[in-house]
């Protein structure tokens, strides 16, 4: 069956059920009711502490096919998924899905439970490296479940994903189960990914390497949530969780493309007192950054509320109160934790406040503008941020389609060529961010606006940048460096790419050369 | 009016910066086959240099700077790159003007083999020592190809027998002279590199300063400088709007075939409407008008 961007999306695919084709960004209409975790009692005084990580999995009863969540706001530095699979493939448990909201390089250790059999399939936002390279080569007895993060809350909270046991490392947990990120030598700032499998998972252990008298202040996961607590050594590696401040890039190319982004926004008819702000954690939208503070202090202007995955740059803006508030899912450096931890008007929130589209409102409705990123774009604003020139799963559909879909105004910012390659095509090898909901492609060399936004782009005339249609882009990276070759692939299906209302915008096949 | 405020540096073996040069807004981009390039990297810079030539669409004015003629260098990047087009070639280290006419010929030879227009290929000279600074104007106007004298201040320090300071004192008399010499030759006056990319501050300093002096411009070695100059050498508001009253009642007077001119009482003679449409030429180059 063709999706309405165009993809052939297979009725059937083994092991999953109901696939519902991407029929517009609002076209899936929710029915039923939110699903719960079980109803659990605690008697007074009761213990949660655990003592071994065999004990811990005994506690939760975990057994073969469930499936287990963990957080990914430790980044490259978590060391809580990889011991726990390994305690698990200990005690002989199989098949069970893994459902973290992400995958990073660190966790590539656990590939040989995969091959064993340990993990049979995944559900999550995307992966890097070897487990991308994993996923793509089809050895999953199921396809991997790509989602966003709006989506997966949405899922979580629908029922479609059931997570049994949640893993939820704690930088600070005190001895009844109350937990926040902003403590402790492994503090990773906002818990917004963990919270919701907090409220919903079946069984809730929170495993943490700063046990702290009760009650602890703040609290981001209430302890009425939390079934158990495992004190280890170590939840993660700083370096891995946070840098230090995430700088301005100082690369040309990043820099040229963040001036025309922010002459976008100056122009677009959304900057205006009040205004609201997405920014992604790429070179380009941090630059981005520094030019809207020198537009915002030039014009008087203030923003209403920044909101994603929070940076240095970001935290510093609302220190110098140039931003009201900032909501915050994430956070990728120190200062950023640091601001969380003492700013009053940094909010920590959870992915579904941030982005479920099936609520009574996410924060991404309330956006003016959004600035992301992307692998490659195609003629119909498409974005691939998800599989690579080979076709092999190397990104994350994160917040993408989410911050796009919501925002008023979504900026798309990536180089015309990487390398050798042009970055705009006829099709995109996967749809992760439909292009209905892109508003403006900003490249090194020219912006393209969504013809859906005649009145955008007669706002940009003034703007002093190259405005040009998007096949006029595409000729111009052709013209450099040819027309890519389509990537060949098989008519196996590895991973499907699910939109944040649960249907497919696309699948992912395995590549031949694979 | 071709504006050259920034000349742009890029290291002619550079597949990545070749590729993109065009991007950042210099009015003339410098593909280097000399101080860039390794001895043993030369001839397949001038290859990569006639590639980009042939195949990439510059919005702006090319220029390629060659190796210094004398040495074994020269002549072979004059035979594989004039094949491309390039609008100027660069001499860099230049002494005096028989260098300039040695070029010329070898330009005019190639004009005629490759069909293109005679004398469509211009020509400029770096000034980097104090002999060749005595020989400025004559180097300046020994070609009609002749568009404009750099200087290139570390080896004319270095010869010099000093060395750079912040406010720049040790150039004073050699930018001075440059200016005259390429006044007199009526072509445009380049100033040197600035190659401490982080200090925005000494940078921005000595940009003002040269412009105050008279330089049409600056050689740059990175992208994010250009900016910074294009700034400093926008007109401010004031300065265009008068400039805009004077061209106005020039043409005007010209209409009423009126000889004497005058705006608000003051005359207005032939210097006043030459800066006139001097500043008009700066502010429609530049990307905004910046505020008094």
């Amino acid at each position: 069956m063709l999706n309405s961007v165009g993809r052939e999306i297979p009725e059937k695919v083994t092991g999953v059920a109901n696939l519902r084709p991407y029929a517009g960004a609002f076209g899936a209409a929710p029915a039923g009711r939110l699903t719960g975790p079980k109803i659990a009692a605690a008697k007074p005084r009761s213990d949660k502490l655990l003592k071994s990580m065999e004990q811990m999995i005994e506690a939760t009863g975990l057994r073969d096919g469930m499936t287990i969540s963990f957080h990914h706001h430790f980044r490259n530095g978590d060391y809580v998924l990889n011991t726990v699979i390994d305690a698990i493939a200990r005690k002989g448990i199989k098949g069970l899905t893994l459902a973290p909201s992400s995958l990073n390089d660190i966790n590539d250790v656990i590939i040989p439970y995969i091959e064993e059999g340990v993990i049979t399939a995944i559900e999550t936002s995307g992966a890097r490296g070897k487990l991308g390279r994993l996923l793509t080569s089809g050895k999953m007895a199921k396809p991997a479940i790509i989602r966003s993060h709006g989506g997966r809350a949405r899922a979580i909270e629908c029922g479609e994903l059931k997570i049994d046991v949640a893993f939820i490392g704690a930088p600070a947990c005190d001895t009844y189960g109350n937990i926040n990120g902003v403590m402790g030598r492994s503090a990773c700032g906002s818990l917004g990914y963990a919270m919701v499998d907090a409220a919903h998972a079946d069984q809730v252990v929170a495993i943490t390497d700063n046990l702290l008298p009760y009650p602890l202040i703040p609290v981001s996961i209430p302890q009425h949530q939390v079934d158990y607590i495992l004190v280890v050594d170590r939840i993660g590696d700083p370096k891995g969780i946070a840098s230090g401040a995430l700088r301005i890039s100082k690369d040309p190319r990043e820099l040229l493309m963040a001036e025309y982004a922010a002459a976008v926004i100056e122009y677009s008819g959304y900057f205006k007192d009040g205004y609201s702000l997405q920014l992604g954690s790429g070179g380009a939208s941090l630059a981005a950054a520094k030019f809207m503070r020198e537009k915002m202090l030039a014009q008087n202007i203030t923003c209403s509320f920044g909101l994603g995955g929070i940076t240095a740059p970001f935290a510093a803006m609302l220190a110098d109160g140039l931003i009201k508030t900032v909501f915050d899912v994430q956070d990728f450096d120190l200062p950023s934790i640091e601001s969380l931890r003492d700013n009053p008007n940094h909010i920590e929130v959870s992915a579904s406040l941030y982005a479920n589209p099936h609520n009574r409102g996410p924060i991404v409705n309330m956006l003016d503008i959004s600035i992301l990123s992307a692998t490659e774009v195609d003629v119909n604003f498409n974005v691939n941020v998800l599989t690579d020139s080979n076709g092999v799963i190397m990104g994350a559909s994160g917040g993408h389609p989410d911050a796009a879909a919501g925002a008023a105004m979504s900026i798309i910012v990536a180089p015309l060529l990487r390398g050798r390659l042009p970055m705009v095509l006829d099709k995109v090898h996967t749809i992760v961010t439909p292009g209905e909901t892109v508003d403006v492609i900003v490249t090194e060399r020219g912006v393209a606006v969504n013809p859906l936004r005649k009145d955008l782009r007669a706002n940009l005339r003034n703007a002093n940048i190259p405005l040009l249609d998007i096949e006029e882009l595409q000729r111009i990276a052709y013209d450099l460096a040819g027309k890519p070759a389509p990537i060949p692939v098989t008519d196996e299906v590895v991973a499907l790419v699910e939109y944040r209302d649960g249907t497919i915008t696309d699948v992912v096949r395995r590549p031949v050369s694979m | 009016m071709k504006l050259r405020r920034t000349m742009m540096f890029v290291p002619g073996n550079n597949p990545g910066m070749l590729q993109n040069a065009g991007i950042y807004g210099a009015d003339t981009i410098i593909m280097d086959l000399e101080d860039s390039v390794a001895i043993s990297e030369k001839d397949v810079a001038r290859q990569l240099v006639l590639s980009a030539l042939k195949k990439i669409k510059y919005p702006c004015e090319v220029a390629i700077r060659i190796n210094h003629i004398s040495t074994p260098f020269g002549r072979k990047d004059l035979e594989v790159v004039l094949a491309g087009r390039p609008n100027l070639i660069r001499l860099p280290m230049a002494q005096d003007a028989s260098e300039i006419q040695e070029i010329d010929a070898i330009i005019t030879e190639a004009e005629e083999k490759y069909g293109f227009a005679s004398g469509s290929i211009k020509m400029m000279a770096a000034i980097e020592t104090p002999k060749g600074l005595m020989h400025a104007y004559d180097i300046a106007s020994a070609s009609p190809r002749m568009v404009a004298l750099a200087i290139g201040a570390e080896d004319f320090v270095a010869n010099l027998k000093t060395n750079r300071t912040k406010d720049g004192k040790e150039l004073v008399t050699a930018r001075g002279q440059l200016i005259l010499a390429a006044r007199a030759a009526g072509i445009d006056a380049i100033d040197t590199v600035f190659a401490d990319i982080n200090d925005e501050e000494t940078f921005i300093a000595e940009t003002t300063m040269i412009k105050e002096m008279g330089f049409d411009g600056k050689s740059v070695v990175n992208p994010r400088q250009i900016r910074l100059v294009h700034e400093i050498f926008a007109p401010a508001v004031k300065e265009i709007e008068h400039a805009e009253r004077v061209l106005a009642a020039y043409q005007e007077a010209l209409a009423n075939k009126s000889g004497v001119i005058s705006l608000n009482g003051k005359m207005i003679d032939a210097p006043i409407v030459v800066r006139a449409e001097r500043v008009l030429a700066y502010a429609a180059a530049a990307a905004t008008r910046e505020e008094v």
